[in-house]
Order: structure tokens, then C-alpha cells, then sequence
């Protein structure tokens, strides 16, 4: 031991501020839950390709107009029909090849229904001679555009009633409570075809149907969120120094059910989207020639045989972002929670 | 510490709160309860868990409403306040809670926090203000202005009571109701908290109902006691005469089951085990004034052995 | 009496978190004897917890010991166990009482299963024996009419009837040590009032050894034989419970002591320790103490302390201790408790 006689004498407690001093850095909410969502790859990945696919999407506006996608030459139609997939690439399946119905070799389409040289068409075409790329990129936005109102309703009408319904529990509670068993128990379909009749088929019908019933499984989880959380002491101080109903809902409430509301809303996307495909796939959804993932699909599905990228390349599109989706919801949801993950 | 003819801050005048009145799970949290609360005093109220402490609180606050009953505050009865009253009424009655944890929104800075009462008040005029306020309020806990800018989880227990108390002062109440303030804290710094406490009662002379199970530190505390056991009000009196005199037979098991920080004393301590037949035979009693301002729930026969077995 | 069943050597634990290591056990090291009652206590994040899950074998994922860290249970390096071998140690050999009785019962389960599971996985006892060992135990920890609430769920048991029922699954398979981590801090000073006594009368029955952990000295005077005081993931004193109580010697153990009411506190004595404990991903250099001690020394801030010693059973890591310190006056009421150190002894002599 080194140690001198300096060294033994009293020098007392250090002051208040020294002592209450935190090393960590500071950390909200929202930066740990970040901070945890970036350790789990798959669901940052997903996060990338949907603001990718998002901002693909609004920007191909410019590009694709809808009218570009859907409009034909009729009197080429023999000459544009059915054309595979071409890269410009010696790559087998992507080469502009197909072995032809019937045949058992495989032909250069393209030369042998006389398209001319340089054109090509990356996804191929359709029936009709329209560009599979175009159509494709036409009905992400109109899935997308699906998700983005199934969100909304979701966050408006789901979230305010189920606070709602939470709050003043009683009687109110149990009226809407009943209400949404009632709306639920009534099949989509169902609604859906009542829509067609009244409104005719099409996209306004399709997003009706969705703000019919695709929030009631939010309002249900909110309100079981609300009885819980209005019961927490800080609600409670909120009351007692007479913060008003509305401002408590929008401090307390639902800042602390956040993650729950954002990992609902990752699982309704994915079924609005599939829906609006079911939909369009039975001829209750889109009219023609708008495309929408789903109807192309089903215009495909005949030729799937002879033409399989009619159909393969729009589904693996909507698996992707259904997917990814789901991914990102699944990491939002440990993100959310520290207890999944223990550090 | 009582000094001459002490003002009433709070009065409870035979309370009554029934939880599922008139169904089969009926439980009478609050049953025929009245005691008084004197401006300056800090009131201990014990007793075991869901003798209904916490629902005496919430109930004079108007989170819950009393089936019968009437809760008087600065001699106005509060039961049907409305609109401008209420709110200066709960800018008057303040509350710290048990769970420093469940009492802060993990979603919001301590500085927000601290200003929810003076911005649902609007007590200060311009942010600087409102920052110069809070800063004086984490002054006065003994907390760093750095901490303002902190989410509740990064603090120790006792920091986050704390922030509670921060809370509650900000309104610059005249009552604050604590219930159990310290009971999640670890013994060291529930002296903290109740030597805080102590000191800011002095200084912004406020009254206190101090809520919790155990007697040592409420004695500590205190200068009157109440002990409840199953919704009723059993023993009322200094801090000094409950604790050192206790009459009712629960006050003296309740005593006898402190832990004391004593080895030899541990040793000879024999817990008494409460016999609970004397509530449920259905003889009707009543408060009995036994010594001067010592009060205990009994029959005048009871009275009577109670005042013979003092020594 | 020296009969350790257990040896904690050098124990460090680390959490590795996004901030940082956290060091939450910071060299670690005390016995345990056969029968005895060692009570650990400390501020809440010193470190019993962690000390305890440790034992164990039930630390978090993030968490890594270091290999000089020595558990040795009868004549093996409990940190060398695989997970198959802790299985066959944990709730057998050694068992535990949580402090949250709600969450240590399956709420989906009966009481008397989950009384007599212990007992087929490691006893490998017939359903049948284990049901009628669970009868015999829920009436050993006093549950009235024990047969007909065999069959109850734990959600129809109040608090401090599922803490008996804890008790009682800790104690079926009849544990050398039982590590009771805040067995009543959830509770109320009735109920833990109770079950203090049925844990002592039950160790008087079984001498099992008990390592109690708790932060009220209430508590530790009427359970322990002996006492470890831990501050920021070390032991900074520890000695028999007469030792610790009457004869406290390291400050921060002064500064428990006299922040409890004792029945003779008078008004206005109260002394809280000041401050915070220190965060554990930086620990201080030197004692962790410091910085909240009122008789700190100089060289408190630069030199670790090492255990000086009191007596052959009784230990204190602090500065004070050294012959170059000066003398303080420790706080009145630990004077007091001197006082009564002294009587004591002469009493003995
Ligand atoms: N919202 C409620 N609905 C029904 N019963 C309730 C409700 N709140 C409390 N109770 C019951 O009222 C009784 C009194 O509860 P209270 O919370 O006031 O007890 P306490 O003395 O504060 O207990 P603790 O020490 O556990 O906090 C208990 O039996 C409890 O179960
Ligand atoms: N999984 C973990 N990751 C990071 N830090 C941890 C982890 N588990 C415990 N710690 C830290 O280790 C330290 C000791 O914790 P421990 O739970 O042992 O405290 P304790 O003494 O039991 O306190 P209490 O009285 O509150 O139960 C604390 O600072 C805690 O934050
Ligand atoms: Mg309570
Ligand atoms: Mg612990």
C-alpha cells in the first residue's frame, strides 16, 4: 500500500449533484425501441423494402400513368401477345424464350410473332399485348393505396372508438362492445357483394368494405388496452390534478398502447391487401381494365399452364410486401417489448 | 404537536363505499367511516391489505364516489363539485402513490411531467416560466436540472418518488393524500422519502393523510393515527397513544408484527395472532372517546375493559 | 463452526447491454453453513438478486461470468453445470422462494400439483405419494383444511396463502439450501409476520441451510445467524447478526441501521443515507460508498478497501478500519448500539 497519511483524512460526502448523477445516455421511448428493431436483420430489411416499394410506387406516377398500362394497340394484338419476359441477357427464362403451347422446344417468341428488333419487355405481356412491368407496377399502387386507407381507418375509427369504448366503460362499453360483435359476425363477402349491388364493383366498394369492418379487431384490442391502462396510477394523477378526458387520451393513453396500435396496424395491411386480392380475384373487386394485383392474377390464372409469369410474377409481388409486412410487425413487436428481449 | 382549537381540513362523516352494491360480490370497501383531518396534521391511516386505505383516498380525491356519506374539505362539502370548483378543488388535494413505477408515464420527459398540473392549470405564462417552475420543483427534491430532460426508466425508485412528490407540489396543493408512498422502496431510502416529505410539509405547511401497513414509520411520521381492518375504522388517536397504547386487540396484533431492527428484541417478539370474531358478532358499536382524543370501535361493555386493561 | 455446504468464490457477473458492461457482482466471495440462516441485504440494485439467480444457474442470456468465479456445492464448480445437470441441482438440492408469489405460481395448474411435482420429476415419487407428500406439506405451512384446497387453483388463494403454497413447493423436495429472494416484501407485515415464522420453524425441523435476502434489517435481526451487507455488487461487511447489529463497523451498514425506526427512535432522528447508488456500468474507483459518505476519506476515492478484521467472524471493508485512520464518532444511535456491544461482551466474559 502506497498510501500516505494525506491519504486518511475526512473529506465527507460529495453534493447532491455529483451523487444523483446518471452515466447512461439518455433514451427516449422511441430510440430504444429503434435501437432494438435494428438488431433483428430480417425485420430492417423489410422495413427498407417497403419505404422502397412505398416511394417506388408514388413516383411511378410519373412514368406509368394508369392509362399507359392499361391502354393496347388492337390491330398488334397478334403481334405483342404473350410475350415471355426478356432481359436482353442470355439468361434461360428471362430471354425472351418460351416453349410455346404444344411445342416442345423452346422458341424466340419474340422473333417468331414478329415484334420489332430492340423492343422488349422486361416482365413480358399480357393477353392483349399490354406490358406486364406496367400493369404490375398499376396494381402494387392500387394495393398500396388499399393499405394506406385500411391504415387510416384503422387509426382513426379504431383507435378512437376503442378509447372511447375503454373509458366510459359501463353501459356505453357494453352497447359498443356489442356492436362490434355484430358488425363482426357478419361475413366480408357478404358486404362486400351488398356494396357491388348498391355501388356497382370497384375500388370505392372495396375500400368501403375494408372501413367496414378491417378496424373492429383494433377497436377490440384498444379498448382492452384503455380498461387496463386507466387504471394505472398515472392516469389517475392526470385525474386528480384535472386534466380533461380528451387530453388524457392523447397524453397517456395512447402514447403507452403505441406499440401495440403499430403492430396491429402491420397486421391488418397485409389482410387488407389479401382481401382486396380475394376480391378482385372473384370479380368483386376492380373493374377492367384497371389492374390491381389481385385481377391480375385471376385474369392470368387461365393460361397459368402455358403462361405461369403471368400469374407468378404479380403474386410473388404481393407475398413480398404481405411478407415483409408481417416481418417488420414481428420485430416492431419485441422492439416494442423489452421483455422479449432481455437486455 | 396539537395545537389549540385546530382548524378541520377534511372531514368524512359515516362514509360508505360499496364495490357491486347489491350483488353477490358486494364488498364494502368503506364501511361507516368518520374521522376529521386537521390542517397542519399529518394523519396516518394503517392497516392490513384491502382493509380499504387506498379507497378512502381515491374517495375523498372523487376518483371513486361514495355510496353514503359526505366528504367536507375546508367545511364545503366536495361530493357534488362541478366545473371551476372542482378544479380548484383538485388543484387543492394532491396525491403521491404507491409504485413509483406505475405512477409515471414511461412515455413522457420528467419535465413534462413535473408541468402536467401547471399546464392543465395554466400557472405559468410562457415556457420560460413553465422551465424556471420545474426547475425549482426538482430543486426542491433534490433532484439535477439534467434530469428534466430524462424518461422515468432511467431513475432508482426513490428518484422516482420523488418526481411524484415533484408532481404533486407543482400545484402548490394544501392536502396531499400519500398512499403508500414508501412501501416500494427499499428502508434506506424510505427515510429519504419520508424525511422529504417532513420537510416540505413544513415548509408549504401542508396537511397529509399517509397512507400504510406498516406502523413503524407511520408512527414515525404522524401525529394522529387511524387503524382500519375490513372497511372500518377501529382505533383513532396521537401517534404516540396508538402506538404506545394501543386498545383494540387488531391494533396490538398489528403492532406486535413489526420487524425491529434488533436482534435481542427480535428474539422475545411474539407476534399476536388477531382474533377476528369481535367484528363479525353483530353487536353494534360505536367510536368510544376511552382516553382524551383516543377513540376505539366497541361496545360500552368493551369500552370499559379496554380503559381497565391500560396499565 | 465452519461446515460450509456452499463456497461463493470471486464471484463477477457482467451483463452486457447496449450501454455498456454492467457490473452488477463485483468480486464476490462468503460461506454458507450447514443449517445456518445467512441473510444478505443492500439497496435495491447491489446485486442480491443477481447473486441469487447466479446460484441458481437462472441469469439472463446477456449475462457472462468471468472463470476465475468459483460456486463450489459438494465438491463441484456449480458454473461448470450443463443445463441438464442444473435441472437435476435446482428446486432438488437448492431451491428458491420469489418475492412475487403471483408470478412464481402457474396460474393454469393445481396447488397441489405444483406442490407435488418436485417430487415425481426428482424423487420420482408415484402421483399418487407426491399428492399425499403435498396434503402432508400445505398442512406444514398451515394451510387450514389442507385436503379440500388441494385441488384449488392459485387465483382463489389470497397473498399470503400462495406465499405458504411457494414455501412449500420450495421445501418438497427437501433442499439443502433454500434461497428465499424478498419472500415477504409483497406482503403485509401480518402475512409476512406469519410466514417468517413457519420459515423458521420449518428450518428448525429440516436444517436446511437459508440464504435470505432482503433489504429490511427488521427482518434480517429475527431471521439471520449471520449477516453479508452488500453496497454496488460487493459485500462490504459482514459477521454474525449480533456483530452486524450491535457492532456495525463500515458506514454504510451505520447508514441502513439508522434510517430504520426503532421502537425508541425518537422524532426527528431518522437519517437517511443522501443520494443515489452508483450506476454499474461505471463503477467508482476505489469505494463505491464514497461518494454518499458523510466520513469519506481521501484515500476512499482513489484505493479500493480491502476486509479488515473485527473478529474471527466479522469483517469490513473499510478505510476507517486501517491504523492511519482517524477516529470518528460514528452516528449517535450506532453509539448507542456499541454501547450495547459492550454489555453484551461483558456479559459473555
Ligand atoms: N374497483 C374495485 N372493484 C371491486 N372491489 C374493489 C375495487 N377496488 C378495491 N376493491 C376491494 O375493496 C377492498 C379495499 O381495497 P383497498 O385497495 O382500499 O385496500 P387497501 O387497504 O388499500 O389495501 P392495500 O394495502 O393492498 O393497498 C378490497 O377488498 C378490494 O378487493
Ligand atoms: N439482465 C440484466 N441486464 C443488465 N443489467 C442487469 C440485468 N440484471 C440485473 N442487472 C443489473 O444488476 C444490478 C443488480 O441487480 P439486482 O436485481 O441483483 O439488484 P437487487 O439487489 O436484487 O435489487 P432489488 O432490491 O431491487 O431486488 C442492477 O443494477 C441491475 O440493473
Ligand atoms: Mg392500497
Ligand atoms: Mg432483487
Amino acid at each position: 500500500m502506497a498510501a500516505n497519511t494525506e491519504d486518511f483524512v475526512i473529506v465527507g460526502a460529495q453534493s447532491s449533484d455529483a451523487n444523483e448523477h446518471i452515466s447512461k445516455p439518455a433514451l427516449s421511448f422511441w430510440q430504444d425501441a429503434w435501437r432494438r428493431l435494428k438488431l433483428n436483420k430480417l425485420a430492417v430489411i423489410s422495413m427498407w423494402f417497403l419505404i422502397f416499394i412505398l416511394a417506388f410506387a408514388v413516383v411511378s406516377n410519373i412514368f406509368v400513368p394508369q392509362k399507359a398500362a392499361n391502354a393496347f394497340n388492337s390491330d398488334k394484338v397478334g403481334v405483342y401477345k404473350n410475350l415471355p419476359p426478356n432481359s436482353g441477357l442470355p439468361i434461360p427464362g428471362w430471354d425472351g424464350k418460351i416453349k410455346a403451347p404444344g411445342d416442345t422446344t423452346v422458341t424466340d417468341v419474340y422473333a417468331s410473332q414478329g415484334v420489332p428488333d430492340g423492343e422488349r419487355f422486361i416482365l413480358g405481356t399480357d393477353n392483349i399485348g399490354r406490358s406486364v412491368a406496367k400493369r404490375v407496377i398499376v396494381g402494387l399502387r392500387i394495393s398500396l393505396l388499399v393499405a394506406i386507407v385500411a391504415t387510416l381507418i384503422d387509426l382513426v375509427i379504431g383507435v378512437a372508438y376503442g378509447v372511447f369504448s375503454g373509458w366510459k366503460g359501463g353501459w356505453v362499453d357494453n352497447v359498443m362492445q356489442r356492436i362490434i360483435e355484430i358488425l363482426s359476425s357478419i361475413p366480408n363477402l357478404i358486404i362486400v357483394t351488398m356494396l357491388g349491388l348498391l355501388l356497382g364493383s370497384g375500388i370505392l366498394s372495396i375500400i368501403l368494405a375494408i372501413a367496414m369492418t378491417g378496424w373492429l379487431s383494433m377497436a377490440r384490442q384498444v379498448r382492452n388496452m384503455t380498461l387496463s391502462l386507466k387504471e394505472r396510477d398515472y392516469v389517475l394523477a392526470a385525474k386528480t390534478l384535472g386534466e380533461s378526458s380528451s387530453k388524457i387520451a392523447v397524453k397517456h393513453l395512447i402514447p403507452n398502447m403505441a406499440g401495440t396500435i403499430i403492430v396491429q396496424i402491420m397486421m391488418t395491411v397485409p389482410s387488407a391487401i389479401m382481401f382486396e386480392a380475394v376480391l378482385s380475384a372473384i370479380n368483386l373487386g376492380v373493374k377492367p381494365p384497371t389492374a390491381s394485383l389481385g385481377s391480375l392474377i385471376s385474369d392470368a390464372q387461365a393460361m397459368l399452364q402455358f403462361y405461369p409469369y403471368q400469374v407468378l410474377i404479380p403474386s410473388a409481388m404481393l407475398v413480398l410486401i404481405s411478407l415483409a409486412f408481417i416481418l417488420l410487425g414481428d420485430g416492431l413487436r419485441d422492439a416494442f417489448d423489452p421483455r422479449a428481449s432481455e437486455d | 404537536m396539537t395545537e389549540e382549537a385546530p382548524k378541520k381540513l377534511v372531514e368524512l362523516r359515516d362514509l360508505q363505499l360499496y364495490f357491486n352494491q347489491g350483488k353477490a360480490n358486494e364488498v364494502r370497501a368503506i364501511d361507516h367511516v368518520s374521522f376529521d383531518i386537521y390542517e397542519g396534521e399529518i394523519f396516518g391511516l394503517v392497516g392490513e391489505s384491502g382493509s380499504g386505505k387506498t379507497t378512502i383516498g381515491r374517495t375523498i380525491l372523487k376518483i371513486y364516489e361514495q355510496t353514503a356519506g359526505d366528504i367536507l374539505f375546508q367545511g364545503k362539502d366536495v361530493t357534488h363539485l362541478k366545473g371551476k370548483q372542482l378544479a380548484e378543488f383538485r388543484k387543492d388535494a394532491q396525491m403521491i402513490f404507491q409504485d413509483p413505477q406505475a405512477s409515471l408515464n414511461g412515455r413522457m420527459k420528467v419535465r413534462d411531467i413535473i408541468a402536467e398540473g401547471i399546464d392543465v392549470n395554466k400557472l405559468a405564462s410562457s415556457k420560460a416560466e413553465r422551465d424556471q417552475k420545474v426547475q425549482e420543483l426538482l430543486d426542491l427534491v433534490g433532484l439535477n436540472k439534467d434530469h428534466a430532460t430524462r424518461y422515468p426508466h432511467e431513475f432508482s425508485g426513490g428518484q422516482r418518488q420523488r418526481i411524484g412528490i415533484a408532481r404533486a407540489l407543482a400545484v402548490d396543493p394544501k392536502f396531499i393524500i400519500a398512499d403508500e408512498p414508501i412501501s416500494a422502496l427499499d428502508v434506506s431510502i424510505q427515510a429519504q422519502v419520508v424525511n422529504l416529505m417532513k420537510e416540505l410539509q413544513k415548509k408549504h405547511s401542508l396537511t397529509y393523510l399517509f397512507i400504510a401497513h406498516d406502523l413503524s414509520m407511520v408512527k414515525y411520521i404522524s401525529d394522529r393515527i387511524g387503524v382500519m381492518h375490513w372497511g372500518k375504522l377501529l382505533e383513532i388517536g396521537s401517534a404516540d397513544a396508538v402506538y404506545n397504547h394501543p386498545l383494540h386487540p387488531y391494533t396490538k396484533s398489528l403492532l406486535s408484527a413489526i420487524p425491529v431492527p434488533d436482534p435481542e428484541v427480535e428474539k422475545a417478539r411474539q407476534h399476536l395472532e388477531y382474533d377476528t370474531s369481535i367484528e363479525t358478532d353483530g353487536k353494534t358499536r360505536e367510536m368510544i372517546e376511552v382516553n382524551p382524543g383516543h377513540f376505539v370501535l366497541a361496545t360500552p361493555e368493551e369500552a370499559a375493559q379496554y380503559q381497565a386493561q391500560q396499565v | 463452526m465452519s461446515n460450509p455446504i456452499l463456497k461463493v468464490e470471486n464471484l463477477h457477473v457482467n451483463f452486457n447491454t447496449y450501454a455498456g458492461t454492467v457490473q452488477a457482482i463485483r468480486d464476490v466471495s462468503f460461506d454458507l453453513n450447514k443449517g445456518e440462516t445467512l441473510a444478505i441485504v443492500g439497496e435495491s440494485g447491489s446485486g442480491k438478486s443477481v447473486t441469487t439467480k447466479t446460484l441458481m444457474g437462472l441469469n439472463a442470456k446477456n449475462a457472462s461470468i468471468p472463470d476465475n468465479s468459483r460456486l463450489l456445492f459438494k465438491d463441484r464448480n456449480l458454473l461448470d453445470l450443463t443445463e441438464e445437470e442444473w435441472q437435476s441441482v435446482r428446486g432438488n438440492e437448492i431451491a428458491m422462494i420469489f418475492q412475487d408469489p403471483m408470478t412464481s405460481l402457474d396460474p393454469t395448474m393445481k396447488i397441489g400439483m405444483q406442490i407435488a411435482e418436485p417430487l415425481m420429476k426428482h424423487r420420482e415419487m408415484k402421483k399418487e405419494d407426491a399428492l399425499a407428500r403435498a396434503l402432508e406439506l400445505m398442512q406444514g405451512v398451515g394451510i387450514p383444511n389442507a385436503e379440500e384446497h388441494i385441488n384449488d387453483y392459485p387465483h382463489q388463494w389470497s397473498g399470503g396463502m400462495r406465499q405458504r403454497a411457494v414455501v412449500a413447493i420450495a421445501l418438497a423436495a427437501d433442499p439443502e439450501i433454500l434461497i428465499a429472494d424478498e419472500p415477504t416484501t409483497a406482503l403485509d407485515v401480518t402475512i409476512q409476520a406469519q410466514i417468517l415464522t413457519l420459515m423458521k420453524k420449518l428450518q428448525r425441523e429440516t436444517s436446511s441451510s437459508i440464504i435470505f435476502i432482503t433489504h429490511d434489517l427488521g427482518v434480517v435481526a429475527g431471521m439471520a445467524d449471520r449477516v453479508a451487507v452488500m453496497y454496488a455488487g460487493k459485500i462490504v461487511e459482514y459477521g454474525t447478526v449480533d456483530e452486524i447489529f450491535f457492532n456495525p463497523q463500515h458506514p454504510y451498514t451505520w447508514g441502513l441501521l439508522n434510517s430504520m425506526p426503532t421502537t425508541d427512535t425518537a422524532v426527528g432522528t431518522l437519517e437517511a443515507i443522501p443520494g443515489t447508488p452508483p450506476d454499474l456500468l461505471e463503477p467508482p474507483k476505489g469505494d463505491a460508498f464514497a461518494p454518499r459518505n458523510a466520513f469519506a476519506l481521501a484515500i476512499d476515492s482513489k484505493e479500493e478497501p480491502p476486509f479488515f478484521k473485527v473478529s474471527d467472524t466479522h469483517y469490513a471493508a473499510t478505510w476507517l478500519l486501517d491504523e492511519r485512520a482517524p477516529k470518528v464518532t460514528p452516528p449517535a444511535q450506532i453509539q448507542k448500539r456499541w454501547a450495547r456491544w459492550q454489555e453484551i461482551q461483558g456479559q459473555e466474559a
